[in-house]
């Protein structure tokens, strides 16, 4: 199968359509127009960038600048699961507890199938690495960002509740377990409804994507489900770690229920 | 003293420095305005939060016992009370036992199979006296017990804590804005004023 290649003639008519969607918002003043416009350069600098490099990294195989670009990516991933938090954990842990979720379930999951599933060689081939990395990143940080934002918002609305539960003697661990629960379902909710609606309802991106780009369907499928668990199993993994170690530091050693330790809403 | 709560130099995140004893059996009264830091201090002591001093109770200090099983001996009760499970009943580990404490105040056992919504102010807040008690404290710590009760209801909950201090010889520490009710229940009375503890005779 041939590959059509795109030209800017080709990128040039999706972005009209974008520009369109953006005027029209504009004129309707949904006030939506300018952001729409903003991230959508954004995309195409970002992505040309990233391009970029990953074409220098692919030239040049060695584990120091793979390793750079993926602490890199967690950082980053790290400072934009503390911006999506309306009350986020003040001084370190607002950075620190996504960062280290993602880091334990991202990296660990990205190393066990690149060693042991797709096993390339060198392990740490770019090609596999850094997509890999890049996607099970990017939805780790989502379900994060959403089971923690879901978690300090409720236990700040549910101080009540959750300190009428301390006084009956219950330990922190009781006292927040209904919110740990409705934390996690809310940042798995999205993994499970992609996994449920796959094939059915839509092709997923990636499975797309490499169909686009001139593979066969069989192999885009293989991927597709080896990415989907992983990625599934990422994030849920990542949102139980970020969610438990969220939910130990609204609490000190004396089973109190601490929301001094959360920014104040903006 | 064998079962006494001792307060000493205990200041909340705001408000006056206390130290004051309660004697098994004793029944405080706490007065002073709103935002004088009667709620904290009561907070405080059942451990909801840090706080400077030290607090015993029968000789043991709060921070020598693990904070759920203080805060089941040292029992707060709330001024608004909380509930989480859809029906009153599965707030309680044996609903039954309750039944006594609910006639003496007015209640009948059907308030326990209830949703939540269905009780009213009053009787979520006689209800969470039900809650409190039920844990078996050994020291109470109220913060308006009666503030939406009509007088006979008021005095319901009086002779019922009153009836549980002398049978369980329990301290008490009661917040209150009812001075007519401060004269029927107190032992000891004491009003915040400018910041001072000061007892009223």
């Amino acid at each position: 199968m041939e590959i059509i290649s795109l030209g800017p003639q080709e990128l040039g008519l999706s972005a009209l359509l974008v520009v369109l969607l953006a005027v029209i918002s504009t004129i309707q003043q949904l006030g939506i127009g300018k952001k729409i416009l903003i991230a959508a350069c954004r995309t195409v600098i970002q992505l040309s960038l990233i391009g970029i490099v990953l074409k220098t990294l692919f030239e040049t195989v060695h584990l120091l600048w793979i390793s750079l670009i993926a602490f890199t990516m967690l950082f980053i991933a790290g400072r934009e699961v503390m911006a999506r938090q309306q009350r986020r954990f003040s001084g370190i842990w607002g950075f620190g507890i996504g960062t280290t979720s993602m880091f334990l379930s991202s990296f660990v999951i990205t190393l066990l199938s690149l060693q042991l599933i797709i096993s390339p060689t060198p392990w740490y081939t770019p090609q596999y690495a850094i997509p890999l990395l890049g996607m099970m990143l990017g939805n780790t940080m989502n379900s994060i960002s959403l089971g923690l934002d879901q978690l300090t918002r409720e236990v700040w609305r549910g101080k009540g509740v959750i300190e009428a539960r301390l006084v009956m003697g219950q330990s922190w661990q009781e006292a927040i377990l209904s919110f740990r629960k409705e934390a996690l379902r809310t940042s798995m909710i999205p993994s499970i409804n992609s996994m449920a609606a796959a094939g059915l309802v839509s092709l997923p991106g990636m499975m797309t994507g490499q169909i686009l780009a001139g593979n066969s369907p069989d192999t885009a499928v293989k991927y597709q489900i080896l990415i989907m668990f992983m990625i599934t199993a990422g994030a849920g993994f990542g949102s139980l770690c970020a969610v438990w170690l969220g939910a130990r530091r609204l609490f000190d050693s004396r089973h109190r229920l601490r929301l001094d330790r959360l920014h104040p809403p903006k | 003293m064998l079962n006494s709560l001792k307060i000493e130099n205990v200041q909340a995140v705001a408000g006056p420095v206390f130290s004051l004893t309660i004697a098994a059996g004793e029944l405080l009264c706490l007065t002073g305005s709103s935002g004088s830091g009667k709620s904290l201090l009561l907070r405080a002591i059942a451990d909801l939060d840090p706080c400077a001093g030290t607090i015993w109770f029968n000789d043991r200090k709060q921070s020598d016992t693990p904070a759920p099983l203080w805060r089941r001996e040292v029992a707060l009760l709330q001024a608004v009370s909380y509930w989480w499970h859809d029906r009153v009943g599965d707030h309680f580990d044996k609903p039954q036992e309750a039944t006594p404490v609910m006639e003496a105040l007015g209640l009948t056992r059907e308030v326990m199979d209830w949703h939540i919504e269905r009780m009213s102010t009053g009787e979520r807040q006689r209800m969470s006296i039900v809650r409190l008690l039920f844990n078996r404290p050994l020291v109470l710590l109220l913060d308006e017990p009666t503030a939406n009760l009509d007088p006979t209801t008021s005095r319901q909950v009086e002779s019922l804590i009153l009836d549980y201090k002398q049978r369980h010889r329990v301290p008490v520490l009661w917040v209150s804005h009812d001075l007519d009710q401060v004269k029927r229940v107190a032992d000891r009375h004491f009003d915040i004023r400018s910041n001072q503890l000061l007892e009223v005779n």
